[in-house]
């Protein structure tokens, strides 16, 4: 079977798995299940900053935190609608990470590491602080998950979690979709040059500047659109989306993925969660436990869960090459 | 008059704070290239420590100082020596992840030894109190901070420019292969480097122990922050930028929680991006 085919059928096969969820499973497994879609779309957008353009950014929790507030206030404001409320979530998103990337990507690597950290703190002070506007400290509450309605006359509920499991789906496939295609377009291979060598990027007529800042502007709408989901499964914002230690998850998640492909972010998000929501079940301790989990994968496997396997696959398929 | 000089005294002596993790930080990225996440743990653990032996072994303040700090050092040597020499030739992604690691592990171990909830430490029966500056009380412990924190400078500047020792680190610092061909033991001169840097980070946190009040598993992460950003505005490795940008920092939240409480935590931020976008190398640091 061909790479292609074989990836195909694997994605088939998960998107029908996902589908049948909520038919099969339990009430807290939907619940696992949507929270490992929304990291799934904010990780697989923040790679192609990390992973597919080499920039290291700690400060992507301000956009997910603005896709929250964006739909929050937008439905307290203008219009409950859902729909309309993630569109708001990740316009605000994509305009305050153009305000954020004009600024950051003027550097690289650890100078702009710290100017996202540095924005993305500004925005969780601003959200802290602003009481008026985002409710402080106490974030904003009480969203609400309208009906969706379509084309005028039709109206789908998404109240209950089986129901808006499905709209949380349908982002999600979107997202992975989209990205897919980003990363074999000639955008997104001009990022793996620049990832590799900027300067040969620029001469070859790359405007690398540019370029940087239309992959930090998309990752940052799929953080918002990751974040106006949330508010709406959660029902509320709360400023600790926008603090840097929600902004490393998308890191550590691709970091334990794997950073090279595609899948390895999503994978890396369903650990991230499965170990976040169900260790600490048997064990209070789990931020020891993935600590430890980080430190192995840094240290011997550096191609994260999907890199190693895949790596063992080529091994079995053609022993003789590898 | 006098409340904008408490507001500067004030601010003087959280920037000591800050100087005191922010010097071992910048050290450490100076000499081995890597911005260690997991100092503002060794900054909890000097706290922890301290504490401990300022409580439970019935000693005094300044044995507290001088044996927590030292229990920390193993940790840093355990860090250094096991784990972070294997990825200094990785990408920068992989360093940072790696010290980020053990600030999950030892915020973690923190909790399982201490207990989760907020710890307070014993008030101290001398430096305690406060005197009288321009009609107003000021606390006797501030200002002591206030006086370590450039004894503290001056130590490090004596021993970096007039030992021995210190010239072979710098030598290291600014050519590694050259130091290396010229017989200097650079694995172990890193070694030791970063255990120093830790034991500083350490002392940050047992100076801290009777001036924050209370010791919470999550203080490092905070400190680190405010560590982080006073580095990248003094310049990464430029220990005199560190000791300025800590010395601003300080004063200026000191004077936005006084006058804008709103936007205290901005101000600092709103001040490295600005020093980052005038002069991406920060205010002391070689230009790239």
């Amino acid at each position: 079977m061909k790479a292609e085919t074989r990836n195909a059928a694997a994605a088939a096969a998960v998107l029908l798995a996902l589908c049948a969820v909520p038919f099969l499973a339990g009430k807290f497994t939907i619940y696992l299940a949507m929270r490992i879609m929304l990291l799934g779309i904010f990780a697989v957008g923040y790679n192609l900053l990390l992973g597919r353009t080499g920039l290291l950014s700690f400060g992507h929790g301000a956009f997910y935190a603005a896709g929250a507030y964006g739909l929050g206030l937008f439905g307290v404001h203008v219009s409950t609608h859902p729909l309309l409320g993630v569109a708001a979530g990740v316009v605000t998103a994509v305009l305050l990470a153009l305000l954020v990337g004009t600024l950051c990507v003027r550097h690289t690597e650890i100078y702009f590491a710290m100017l996202t950290l540095a924005c993305g703190m500004m925005a969780f002070s601003f959200f802290w602080n602003a009481r008026e506007i985002t409710g402080g400290d106490d974030g904003l509450i009480g969203i609400l998950r309208a009906p969706v309605s379509l084309f005028g006359g039709i109206k789908m509920p998404i109240g209950k979690d089986g129901q808006f499991y499905f709209f949380v789906l349908f982002f999600f496939v979107l997202s992975v979709w989209a990205v897919h295609r980003i990363r074999q377009s000639p955008f997104g291979l001009a990022l793996a040059g620049i990832r590799e060598n900027a300067r040969r990027s620029e001469f070859a007529g790359v405007p690398v500047r540019r370029y940087r800042l239309a992959v930090f502007v998309l990752s940052g709408a799929f953080a918002g659109l990751a974040g106006s989901l949330e508010a709406l499964l959660e029902s509320n914002a709360r400023p600790f989306m926008a603090h840097w230690t929600h902004s490393a998850e998308p890191v550590l998640v691709s970091l334990l993925g794997g950073m090279s492909s595609l899948a390895g972010p999503l994978v890396g998000g369903a650990i991230f969660v499965g170990m976040r929501e169900i260790v600490p079940r048997s064990t209070e301790n789990w931020m020891l436990w993935f600590g430890i989990v980080l430190l192995v994968i840094i240290l011997g496997f550096r191609g994260g869960v999907v890199g190693t396997l895949s790596a063992l696959f080529r091994k079995a398929v053609a022993p003789g090459e590898g | 008059m006098q409340s904008y000089v408490h507001v500067i005294l004030a601010g003087l002596s959280s920037g000591m704070f800050i100087w005191l993790v922010a010097s071992g930080l910048t050290l450490i990225f100076g000499v081995l290239g890597v911005l260690n996440f997991a100092h503002g743990s060794f900054y909890m653990l000097g706290a922890y420590c301290s504490f401990t032996v300022l409580k439970y072994l019935g000693a005094g303040f300044w044995t507290g100082l001088l044996l927590g700090p030292l229990a920390v050092c193993v940790a840093g040597f355990v860090v250094e020596r096991f784990f972070l020499r294997h990825v200094y030739r990785l990408a920068l992604p992989y360093q940072l992840l790696l010290t980020f690691a053990f600030v999950l592990i030892f915020d973690n171990l923190v909790k399982i030894v201490w207990g989760g909830g907020a710890l307070s430490p014993p008030s101290l029966s001398f430096l305690g109190g406060s005197v009288p500056i321009l009609g107003r009380n000021f606390p006797v412990y501030n200002l002591f901070i206030i006086a370590v924190g450039p004894a503290v400078a001056l130590l490090l500047w004596a021993l970096l420019e007039k030992t021995w020792y210190g010239r072979i680190v710098r030598a290291s610092s600014s050519d590694r292969e050259m130091a290396a061909s010229l017989g200097v033991r650079v694995p172990a001169l890193f070694t030791g480097v970063f255990v120093f840097g830790t034991w500083l980070g350490a002392l940050g946190g047992g100076l801290a122990v009777p001036y924050v009040g209370l010791l919470t598993p999550g203080m490092g992460e905070t400190i680190i922050i405010e560590a982080f950003i006073v580095a990248v505005i003094g310049g990464l490795g430029s220990l005199k930028g560190a000791f300025v940008g800590a010395l601003v920092i300080g004063v200026l939240s000191a004077f936005g929680t006084r006058f804008f409480p709103a936007f205290d935590m901005a101000l600092t931020f709103i001040l490295m991006g600005g020093v980052l976008l005038w002069r991406p190398q920060g205010l002391f640091g070689a230009t790239q």
